[in-house]
């Protein structure tokens, strides 16, 4: 797909044909959309900067200031909240990468009975509501006595991104020659030898992708999380929580924080999955031929 | 040759997770539906099928409302980003990437951080309200938060890259020498969209509303955050129940009844629009 738009003499990158309609009117409700999309991420940064007398931030302006980027971990609990999140998204992405990988390679690749169940258990659990999964989740550890913290909100986070890991991936997976791997086969590497040599460095982006997706939807959670939690509390759990009272400016100097570290991870993200299709057409001259 | 072994060995951790954390949990909130007791004493088994109409009694403005709120956001979102998509897909150019980026940037921002955000555009003394009182433009007493238009401003602003995403996908994998051909045999650029373009992103429009019209149905932190006691969804209902007020049977109930009502939406919609055309071009 990114192959196709790169080239600048391919098909899907000729514009079909030029009207007013799509010259002018179509690019200017675009730009405005697009802006409108972007209005809560620079109210965001921009209440970093507002002044809060009482260390909760107003709706507002009280003037400008710095103040709260030097302090931003100075709300104790809001940073141990924040380090909550991080501990699950990290290990949680670790552990549905290595369940899901191997599922989704077998789901891309072989047929066998009951693969049916697979991608209807799969499927559900992607449109299944999240406030009815987490529901569900919570009766069952009541039911078991489990009790709630930091440990079940891994179980759940595992549980929903499983099914994230195993679409990316098989979605790449899918995608590629497994000739390649046979050949290495033929030519007397170990079936192990040939995985790791020709099987691994091709659907390492997707890999990649899928432990990237985890981690932010992980991070991210509030609904399923907010039903497992018992008395932990993950950044967003402590932000919902503060609403009340009223939010510290701190949390919007972390949230810009993460926003910063995503846009840099995922340029660096491009910038390597180019370098990597480069690197392969350059290798494999048959693959250049037929893109 | 590979042992037939193989593919279970690889599917079988991740499946016995899901399976335990999953497909259990959610097959047993119909028994915990039909039990009656307390906390305190337990809570048994009676089959207790009435909890059903009496939640439906009791939570019927509520399980309307989400799926009024659901299904409005979802219809904005969808006309909204239908062009937004065709524009990127089509007359993107080089810049496709760029673009794709700037439409998911607002997910590097954390989901309850972009849902406060609209607490401050959308507050009385905030930033819109705020200053079209301050112009004169809107009376004093004018207030968006907590009322419907805030909570359904939320679900829609959090759809819109959701809905987008399929709906490209789809349109990118369009091939242009059909809508050529089209133009080719005299058509009109609306008759080359309504009978071309339009039919062949059906399974993308597919997609999306299936994606945001869940999501959004279910949602309860819009109506937490930007909404007033007479925005209550069912999700919100669902969770004081369940967390705080520990009614695990009502909430159990409300639970399948949302489900249930979902899947019925699923089903209508595909026998009137057909599910026919999303199997043929998928």
């Amino acid at each position: 797909m990114a192959g196709r738009g790169a080239s600048p003499g391919s098909d899907s990158a000729r514009p079909v044909r030029s009207r007013p309609w799509s010259r002018f009117v179509l690019p200017v409700y675009v730009t405005v959309v697009m802006l409108y999309t972007l209005i809560p991420i620079a109210v965001m940064i921009v209440y970093t900067f507002n002044k809060a007398p009482n260390q909760r931030l107003t709706f507002a302006w009280n003037g400008f200031t710095t103040e709260w980027y030097g302090k931003v971990f100075q709300v104790a609990d809001l940073t141990q909240a924040l380090w909550h999140s991080l501990e699950v998204a990290v290990i949680s992405s670790i552990i549905a990468t290595a369940l899901g990988t191997p599922a989704a390679l077998a789901l891309a690749r072989r047929k066998f009975r009951g693969r049916g169940l697979i991608d209807l258990t799969v499927i559900t659990n992607l449109t299944a509501p999240t406030v009815v999964v987490g529901a569900s989740l919570l009766g069952f550890f009541i039911a078991l006595s489990i009790p709630r913290g930091i440990t079940t909100i891994l179980i759940a986070h595992v549980a929903f991104n499983i099914a994230i890991v195993i679409i990316v991936v098989q979605a790449r997976v899918s995608g590629y020659d497994e000739s390649l791997e046979e050949a290495a086969q033929d030519l007397g590497a170990s079936p192990l030898v040939a995985f790791q040599k020709i099987t691994l460095p091709m659907i390492m982006p997707g890999i990649f992708s899928a432990f990237l997706l985890s981690f932010a939807l992980s991070i991210d959670d509030y609904i399923i999380t907010s039903f497992v939690a018992g008395q932990t509390l993950t950044f967003p759990l402590w932000v919902a929580g503060a609403v009340r009272v009223g939010i510290p400016p701190q949390v919007f100097v972390m949230g810009t924080m993460i926003f910063v570290a995503g846009v840099l991870i995922a340029i660096a993200s491009l910038i390597m999955q180019r370098r990597s299709e480069r690197n392969l057409a350059r290798s494999d001259p048959a693959s250049r031929a037929t893109t | 040759m590979r042992s037939r072994l193989v593919p279970y060995l690889q599917t079988g951790p991740a499946m016995l997770w899901l399976g335990i954390f999953f497909v259990v949990p959610l097959i047993s909130i119909a028994s915990i539906s039909l039990m009656t007791g307390n906390s305190i004493a337990g809570w048994d088994l009676t089959w207790n099928f009435s909890v059903f109409p009496d939640a439906i009694d009791q939570y019927s403005p509520q399980i309307l409302r989400s799926f009024l709120y659901g299904g409005i956001s979802t219809f904005i979102a969808l006309v909204a980003m239908y062009p937004v998509a065709y524009w990127i897909a089509f007359h993107g150019g080089r810049r496709k990437s760029l673009f794709l980026f700037l439409l998911l940037l607002p997910f590097l921002v954390s989901f309850i951080i972009r849902i406060l955000t609209w607490q401050f555009i959308l507050a009385d003394d905030g930033l819109v309200i705020g200053t079209l009182k301050s112009v004169g433009l809107v009376g004093e007493n004018a207030h968006v938060l907590s009322t419907p238009t805030a909570v359904i401003t939320g679900l829609t602003y959090d759809a819109l890259p959701w809905m987008a995403l399929p709906i490209y996908v789809a349109i990118e994998k369009i091939d242009r020498d059909l809508v050529e051909a089209a133009g080719d045999l005299y058509a009109s650029g609306y008759e080359q969209f309504r009978r071309v373009i339009l039919p062949l992103s059906a399974p993308g429009i597919y997609a999306g509303i299936l994606l945001v019209g869940i999501t959004n149905v279910g949602d309860f932190l819009s109506a937490q955050i930007l909404g007033g006691p007479n925005t209550t969804m069912i999700g919100n209902i669902i969770q004081t129940q369940y967390v705080q007020n520990a009614d695990f049977p009502v909430a159990s109930a409300l639970s399948l009844i949302l489900m249930l009502g979902l899947m019925l939406c699923v089903f209508i919609y595909a026998w009137v629009f057909g599910t026919r055309t999303i199997q043929e071009y998928a």
